[in-house]
């Protein structure tokens, strides 16, 4: 191996070292795990999967999880769209400040809205619905929705527009059939980011659900159940609720730069 | 055909755009719009297309009032600098895009497309996508878009500036061919004089959101209303520079003194101001007085030469003014040594105080 190659590589093995840890546990009985030090599983287990993929107690809160999350994301990018186009393309009394007034709420803590956000939800029977959780999860994914959308619409030269409008095409017909295709990258990353932070939000989704909408990483962070410590088990859900976000970033993995830039080069 | 600016204005808080403006442009030929960057060129087609509305005045076409109809429900088209095509389109539908706007049936719209890209040359890249293509071919597909619908006023908004030099030639010799046979009006903006000359037609001068002068293109270049007008209607720069009638004598700021001219003969005693295209002042002659018939000698330290291929520019200190003089041939003065030029001054213009034209 070249000398060049050892700084990587030591690099990628330090990363990599607890999500190994994990995913190693999660083939392991809860015995072997408090048992002693081993760095793969010597007793070779899938029990731990099975119990999630049948156990409703584990999988409701997947379920749960996927629900808030996608109903979130749906919401966010489509609140957001026209308010970024509104921000790329209008000069309006005060636009700049509401721009960043937008980001921010992204700068509280969430711990902030929980007692606000518990008070209010219960007060209009929205306590321990999916609704809720996506509702407030809103909160600060639309602000960063039309950071990212209106980064990536304003990359789009505005004689875009025009040149549609000279064509004869409506607004409605320009945004949804040119426009949105046009930024369609901008959008995925949108997705991606609110995806991200809804599904790893844990405060709120905690506070906002009791039995009915209970999300995964609440039930995760449960360490002891009626029969002890179930550890293999935990280190199984950890490692599926790794699997999503996973799954997603293979998509928009040539724009995540331009997203954490918001979307300005 | 024709459309009509009456006293046609802009603004934008205090900002003026474009100033009370009246035009009537005619079917036929080029209208060319020509102005620096920001002389409201831009501003002033979006006004004509329906794309922004005049803070003042209205806009008329074939007689009509058509201010403040929407840019969809009029028939016009319109060509960028920056090659704007839809990008998630193939070039194919790119140019079919306003005739499906328009519901034509499939037969037809495919016929049409056909005979545009033969036209344009982009028969083979129909199934590709704009990015695809190199930036002639970029533009050549939004040209074709705005043509392929038979619209009646096509406004072209510095469509060649982005181009390379080669491919800019060649799009420039087609462009009026592209537009022989039509019956529209065709509005051109170009930064370059060049350009308007090479195409023809009429020209508008633009200045700080003005129209300063506007006629037919020869007529503009020759005869400039104004010192304005001129100086935007030649490249480089015209030279300017005030000079003072003393009796039948004309003194260049003590740097040179020549007779009064006819136009000025029965003008009063006072400051007039010259100018002369750069192609009017050359190297000086190689007689006693340093000058040609006709010519005075202008004596100027050198800032900078520039020597492209067969063609010198001199630029060079005249008073308080820097002249620039365009000449065939190399001839190289070093920084800082004293040049001596002629300037012929039967090509000369004189404006008076308020910067019109003297004529005879």
């Amino acid at each position: 191996m070249k000398r060049t190659a050892i700084v990587p590589a030591l690099y990628i093995v330090f990363l990599m070292l607890p999500i190994y840890w994990l995913v190693s546990m999660s083939f392991k009985t809860t015995n072997e795990i408090l048992g002693g030090f081993s760095l793969y599983p010597r007793d070779f287990t899938l029990e731990n999967y099975i119990v999630i993929f049948t156990d409703p107690v584990w999988y409701t809160g997947y379920l749960n999880s996927m629900a808030y999350v996608s109903l979130n994301t749906v919401l966010s990018v489509a609140c957001a769209l026209p308010a970024a186009y509104a921000f790329s393309r209008y000069r309006f009394i005060g636009d700049k400040h509401l721009f960043f007034w937008l980001l921010t709420n992204r700068m509280a803590p969430p711990a902030v809205f929980a007692l606000p956000f518990f008070q209010l939800y219960s007060a209009v029977g929205l306590f321990d619905t999916h609704i809720a959780v996506a509702l407030s999860h809103t909160l600060f994914n639309i602000p960063l929705a039309v950071w990212i959308l209106e980064g990536f619409m304003s990359g789009v030269p505005k004689e875009l527009d025009e040149t549609a409008y000279v064509d004869g095409h409506s607004f409605w017909s320009f945004f949804l059939k040119i426009f949105i295709p046009t930024i369609a990258a901008g959008i995925g990353v949108a997705c991606f980011f609110c995806f991200m932070f809804s599904w790893v939000e844990l405060l709120l989704a905690k506070t906002l659900t009791a039995v009915e909408a209970k999300p995964i990483a609440a039930t995760m962070t449960r360490t002891a159940s009626t029969s002890g410590y179930e550890l293999g088990l935990l280190a199984a859900a950890g490692t599926l609720t790794i699997v999503p976000g996973a799954f997603v970033i293979y998509f928009v993995r040539n724009y995540i730069a331009k997203g954490f830039a918001l979307g300005r080069v | 055909m024709t459309l009509e600016l009456r006293q046609i204005e802009k603004t934008l808080g205090t900002d003026v755009h474009i100033h009370p403006t009246d035009l009537v442009l005619e079917a036929g030929g080029f209208n060319i719009l020509l102005g620096t960057t920001l002389s409201g060129k831009t501003t002033l087609m979006q006004l004509m297309a329906g794309l922004d509305r005049p803070t003042g005045g209205t806009l008329h076409f074939n007689g009509k009032d058509v201010t403040g109809m929407r840019v969809q429900n009029r028939n016009v088209s319109m060509v960028y600098q920056q090659f704007i095509n839809y990008p998630n389109f193939t070039v194919y539908e790119n140019i079919a895009s306003p005739l499906r706007v328009a519901r034509m049936p499939d037969a037809e719209i495919k016929k049409r497309v056909g005979a545009m890209a033969d036209l344009m040359r982009l028969s083979p890249m129909l199934d590709r996508k704009p990015a695809e293509l190199s930036g002639g071919q970029q533009q050549r597909t939004a040209l074709a878009r705005a043509l392929v619908k038979d619209s009646e006023l096509v406004l072209l908004d510095e469509p060649l500036a982005n181009l390379d030099f080669k491919l800019r030639e060649e799009l420039r010799e087609e462009l009026p061919k592209l537009f022989a046979d039509r019956n529209c009006i065709v509005v051109y903006a170009t930064t370059e004089p060049i350009e308007a000359l090479l195409l023809g037609g009429s020209t508008a001068t633009l200045h700080e959101g003005r129209v300063t002068q506007f006629g037919p293109t020869g007529d503009v270049y020759r005869n400039p209303k104004d010192v304005i007008s001129a100086q935007v209607f030649s490249e480089p720069p015209m030279n300017t520079a005030t000079v003072r009638k003393v009796g039948d004598r004309v003194d260049l700021g003590g740097i040179a003194y020549w007779p009064c001219p006819a136009v000025l003969s029965d003008k009063p005693d006072g400051d007039y101001q010259i100018g002369l295209r750069p192609h009017h002042v050359t190297p000086a002659a190689n007689t006693p007085d340093g000058a040609q018939d006709g010519c005075v000698k202008i004596s100027g330290e050198v800032l900078v030469t520039e020597l492209s291929g067969s063609e010198s520019t001199v630029h060079f200190k005249v008073g308080p003014e820097v002249w620039v003089s365009l000449a065939h041939g190399i001839h190289s003065f070093g920084v800082g040594e004293v040049a001596d030029l002629q300037a012929d001054l039967s090509r000369a213009f004189y404006f008076g105080a308020d910067g019109a034209l003297i004529s005879s």
